[in-house]
């Protein structure tokens, strides 16, 4: 696409970001999960895979679904600084999906995590991709972290130990609305890392493959009845 | 005891998350469903004697007095009612009184509906209040959960008889696969011993609880309910329930130290043994006549060693059967044929009626395909209160 001068007026200063490198885990289940970063022709996918779950109040997956929505399709159209979106992948059949961004040398701010396949904590092993990327890959030494579901707050914060800044720092806020922002510090990333984040790499060839065109999938738990197409 | 009382109507809600729920509504979803299952919800003016089984309402729920509230949200205003709380057996013991209370001659017909919702707080504060059934000055109050107690537990075993982190698993993948066939399951998944033991990515994705205990070796938090109802047999109010009653053949209970340092040896469960030697005593059978058994496994170490202590294997073997599959449906003993508390979940005060609904459902033969044990006699439900120190054993019989 041609940018004309407007667009490029329009457009967020965006550094050249180290690529996140594919990795494979073995859920539970015996699951194959390709985990790899997202690419912008991938959007289509995961904005259609996000939607259904714009109208699901319970465990907040409307305010979930709705800010990353806005978050992909941000990313998409060149008005988010520094994004990156991290998706896995069984099958080809997205299971979660994680937004995030690089806000400046030594500070990533995570965004949202989306699990669609639960019970096998495909989310958890998502966020601990996302914090892989921010710390391991992009050299990051904090990532301010926010939670907008229970669920969140005891998966990141409470398993996680994060520092909670936002009696220490008052006037630190997250972007995402001002909620008590807390903090992975590299210290504590390498304390948590052998007992949450795990991956093969590299992925094998036929199995990254199976990854390359993403899959909305037709059914969610979280949508009883609901049925893609029908 | 010379009274035939069985069971004639089972209800039961799927085991996961209720928390949008009030407690009462879940119980009573279950005790609609025991009389749609006897015949009718008409029936439920014929009942003498509701008990409810539950074990931390006031705290989860802050909320007391359940057994009237069900009553009222039943429309079964005047049959008596009261509350049965005997940690996470209080749904075996509810069963055990509505036992003694047909027994007795006090009633003929006894309603029991148990239920627990417990996900109306975090995992750790719902392991906080689990933990008040410890004792409070040796134990809870030194920071001891059950899952820390179970995890000792577990070490201890391993060193004395060899078992394995492995052999952990291995029981978690037999109750999952049992549990993903199971409507009423919390969780519906069966894993492999490859992703939680022998892959890569085991160490995380079967992330240690309470070391040696892992992820996969203990029981989900659950909400959930299920109701059973009791009939003597030999009274005229049996004839108006359609279904062949599933005698209790035998049903009884047993007491340990609280706390478990006074025991003479940790590993030996003697309220488990003492309850399973009365009820067969009671019932006339011993091991061998069982034919399926649902056992207490809120860690799965406790499958293993009620296993041992009932008589279905040797002290410091059972690890063994389940290398050799004998306690997988079509083995020699099948055990949690439901998915056991670790898959099919664990509302505490819902578990011993869950468990005694599950082997109604077998012996009528009722399971759902791939989980129906093949012509089965008697069952055995073994329900845990406390760490061991509360425990009722039932029989069940197919006549």
């Amino acid at each position: 696409m041609a940018i004309d001068a407007l667009e490029a007026k329009l457009r967020p200063p965006a550094d050249v970001l180290a690529p996140y490198p594919s990795k494979l885990i073995t859920l539970a289940s015996g699951e194959q999960m390709v985990v790899r970063e997202a690419r912008l022709a991938d959007a289509g996918a995961l904005l259609g895979t996000v939607y259904p779950l714009l109208g699901v109040p319970k465990d907040y997956y409307d305010i979930v679904a709705a800010r990353m929505y806005s978050e992909i399709l941000g990313w998409f159209r060149y008005r988010v600084a520094n994004e990156f979106v991290i998706v896995g992948a069984i099958d080809g059949v997205i299971a979660g999906i994680v937004t995030s961004r690089h806000v400046k040398a030594g500070l990533g701010m995570s965004l949202h995590t989306l699990t669609i396949k639960r019970g096998l904590r495909v989310g958890a092993q998502l966020f601990a991709a996302k914090m892989e990327h921010h710390i391991d890959y992009l050299g990051e030494d904090e990532v301010h972290i926010v939670a907008e579901s229970p669920i969140g707050f005891k998966r990141w914060m409470i398993e996680y130990e994060l520092e909670d800044r936002s009696a220490m720092y008052p006037d630190l806020r997250h972007e995402l609305g001002g909620v008590p922002t807390f903090t992975l510090t590299r210290k504590l990333w390498e304390a948590v890392k052998p007992v949450k984040c795990t991956g093969v790499r590299p992925v094998p060839a036929e199995l990254l493959k199976t990854a390359d065109k993403l899959i909305m999938p037709d059914e969610y738990v979280q949508l009883p009845g609901w049925k893609r197409g029908a | 005891m010379s009274a035939r009382i069985g069971i004639v109507g089972i209800g039961h809600c799927r085991f996961g998350n209720s928390s949008e729920y009030d407690l009462v509504d879940v119980i009573a979803y279950s005790a609609n469903d025991a009389f749609r299952d006897a015949g009718g919800l008409h029936l439920r003016k014929e009942v003498d004697q509701v008990l409810v089984g539950n074990m931390a309402a006031g705290m989860f729920n802050h909320q007391t007095s359940v057994a009237s509230a069900l009553i009222s949200r039943m429309d079964m205003e005047p049959c008596p009612a009261e509350l049965v709380e005997n940690g996470p057996a209080s749904g075996a013991s509810a069963i055990r009184l509505g036992y003694m209370a047909i027994a007795s001659g006090m009633a003929d017909v006894v309603l029991v509906a148990a239920g627990e919702v417990m996900r109306v707080v975090s995992g750790w504060e719902a392991t906080n209040i689990v933990a008040t059934m410890a004792h409070t000055e040796a134990e809870y109050n030194m920071g001891l959960t059950l899952p820390g107690f179970a995890g000792m537990f577990t070490r201890l075993y391993m060193e004395k008889y060899g078992m394995t982190e492995r052999d952990l698993a291995l029981v978690a993948v037999k109750d999952h696969d049992n549990g993903a066939k199971n409507i009423y399951s919390h969780v519906q998944l069966p894993v492999t011993i490859e992703a939680i033991a022998d892959g890569e990515n085991a160490n995380v994705v079967n992330n240690y609880v309470a070391e040696p205990l892992r992820m996969y070796s203990t029981c989900p938090i659950s909400d959930g309910s299920a109701a059973v109802i009791l009939v003597n047999m030999d009274s005229p109010k049996a004839k108006l329930f359609p279904k062949k009653p599933i005698r209790i053949a035998g049903i009884a209970s047993a007491t340990d130290t609280h706390c478990v340092h006074n025991r003479k040896d940790p590993l030996v469960l003697d309220a488990v043994r003492i309850s399973a030697e009365k009820a067969y005593k009671m019932a006339g059978v011993g091991p061998k006549d069982i034919s399926l058994a649902e056992l207490h496994d809120a860690f799965v170490i406790f499958e293993l060693l009620n296993s041992e202590e009932v008589g279905f294997f040797e002290r410091g073997k059972s690890f063994l059967g389940v290398r050799n599959r004998e306690t997988e449906i079509g083995g020699r003993i099948p055990i949690n044929t439901s998915g056991g508390l670790k898959a099919k979940g664990h509302p505490v005060g819902a578990t011993g009626v869950s468990q005694v609904v599950e082997l109604v459902r077998q012996l009528r033969g009722e399971a759902e395909e791939g989980r129906q044990v093949k012509d089965p006699k008697y069952g055995m439900a073994v329900n845990f209160g406390g760490f061991g120190n509360n425990v009722v054993t039932t029989i069940l019989a197919k006549d």
